[in-house]
């Protein structure tokens, strides 16, 4: 039981390492600003939950999986609050979106 | 294993250090600077555990509130040039 | 009342949680700066349905566990992306009218669309909430509205009206 629970962990150790790369590389990768906040939220979201989650693997029924879990929730919200915060702030100051698509009912939200 | 994860957050780190280097638009390298704050909670409470020292969460959890305060304060006062009140509201409480 | 109440509760729960020491001192400290907070809280009039939503607790895991889900597939399909080589994305920006009534609703809306990958809302102003997404298809999702259904039965199944919501929509 020790072992599966040990080797569950691993896994997902090793997925949110995976993801957080994937991420970073999208980060380098992608062409503007926009399109890199999506390359963002995947290490915020998966890599981070992953990681977590492997660590609480770890830690067991203990305070200390208390504390991560506290620190899960903080991101989750956290992070889509500033990403949100950055992609108006950007969007107010003109930097220009590449789109391929624009299906936006009014030109512009007026600040 | 432990020092798998760490390695895969370091290089992360560095992914997203060459990003805030390149820039181009400050809002790129904000958006880098706020994943570099998340990436090393993450780093810091891996690094806990791979010490056997869980008390590192703690600070984890203090650097998570620190980087989104910090992040929030950077936009406003790029967006508004003062992080409090302007002038012609000065007078006007806060809440 | 029950909303400075649940805080209190809630409060008092955090500080178990992260201290780790159990001593009469660490209760005293604990229990003093607890209804400190409280009572900041309270005299700031920020003690309500929306800064403690309470009527949505007992309904959250359902809908935490659809946007887990919800999440988890679009990590797939935006990791699937990057890694392609070639240009495998079509930026969209779109609008939609969201469903939600309460500005609670609106919130839980903009951030579910904002943390699920491959979309962000940039602009919620009036009940119109402005999407920027990275693939035509993830669009799509948006206008069909699938998220914002959700939302708004979670709201629903919460059941208090929410009194600071501005008309808009």
């Amino acid at each position: 039981m020790t072992a599966l629970i040990d080797m569950a962990s691993w896994v997902l150790l090793a997925g949110g390492a995976v993801f957080s790369v994937i991420g970073g590389i999208g980060i380098l990768r992608m062409p503007d600003f926009y399109t890199r906040m999506h390359a963002a939220s995947i290490t915020d979201t998966a890599g981070m939950a992953l990681m977590l989650a492997g660590l609480m693997l770890q830690a067991g029924l203990t305070l200390v999986t208390a504390k991560l879990v506290f620190i899960m929730v903080f991101l989750i919200i956290t992070s889509p609050t500033a990403t949100h915060a950055l992609a108006r702030a950007a969007l107010h100051d003109g930097v220009r979106p590449q789109l391929d698509h624009d299906r936006r009912r009014h030109t512009e939200i007026e600040p | 294993m432990f020092l798998a994860a760490i390695i895969g957050v370091a290089v992360t780190m560095l992914l997203i250090l060459i990003r805030a280097l390149l820039g181009p638009s400050a809002y790129d390298r904000i958006l880098a600077l706020n994943l570099f704050g998340t990436k090393t909670v993450l780093f810091v409470s891996v690094l806990g555990f791979l010490n056997g020292r869980p008390e590192f969460l703690d600070l984890g959890l203090v650097y998570a509130l620190i980087n989104f305060t910090g992040t929030i304060a950077v936009l406003k006062f790029m967006q508004y040039g003062d992080l409090g009140w302007d002038e012609a509201s000065k007078d006007k409480p806060d809440v | 009342m029950r909303y400075l109440l649940g805080l209190i509760v809630g409060l008092a729960a955090l500080w178990l949680l992260l201290s780790g020491h159990y001593s009469p001192l660490f209760y005293a400290f604990g229990t003093g700066s607890c209804l400190l907070t409280a009572w900041i809280c309270w005299r700031m009039r920020i003690v309500d349905n929306e800064t403690v939503p309470l009527h949505l607790l007992a309904h959250a895991p359902v809908y935490i566990a659809w946007l887990g889900w919800e999440i988890a597939k679009s990590n797939g399909d935006v990791a699937r992306r990057i890694l392609s080589p070639g240009r495998s994305i079509s930026p969209t920006m779109t609008t939609r009218r969201v469903g939600p009534a309460t500005d609670l609703g609106r919130t839980i809306y903009a951030n579910s669309v904002t943390l699920t990958p491959g979309t962000v809302t940039v602009g919620l102003r009036d009940g119109l909430a402005e999407v920027h997404a990275l693939t035509d298809a993830n669009a799509r999702d948006i206008e069909e509205g699938d998220m914002d259904r959700r939302v708004q039965a979670f709201e629903r199944r919460g059941g208090v009206r929410d009194d600071h919501s501005h008309d808009g929509g």
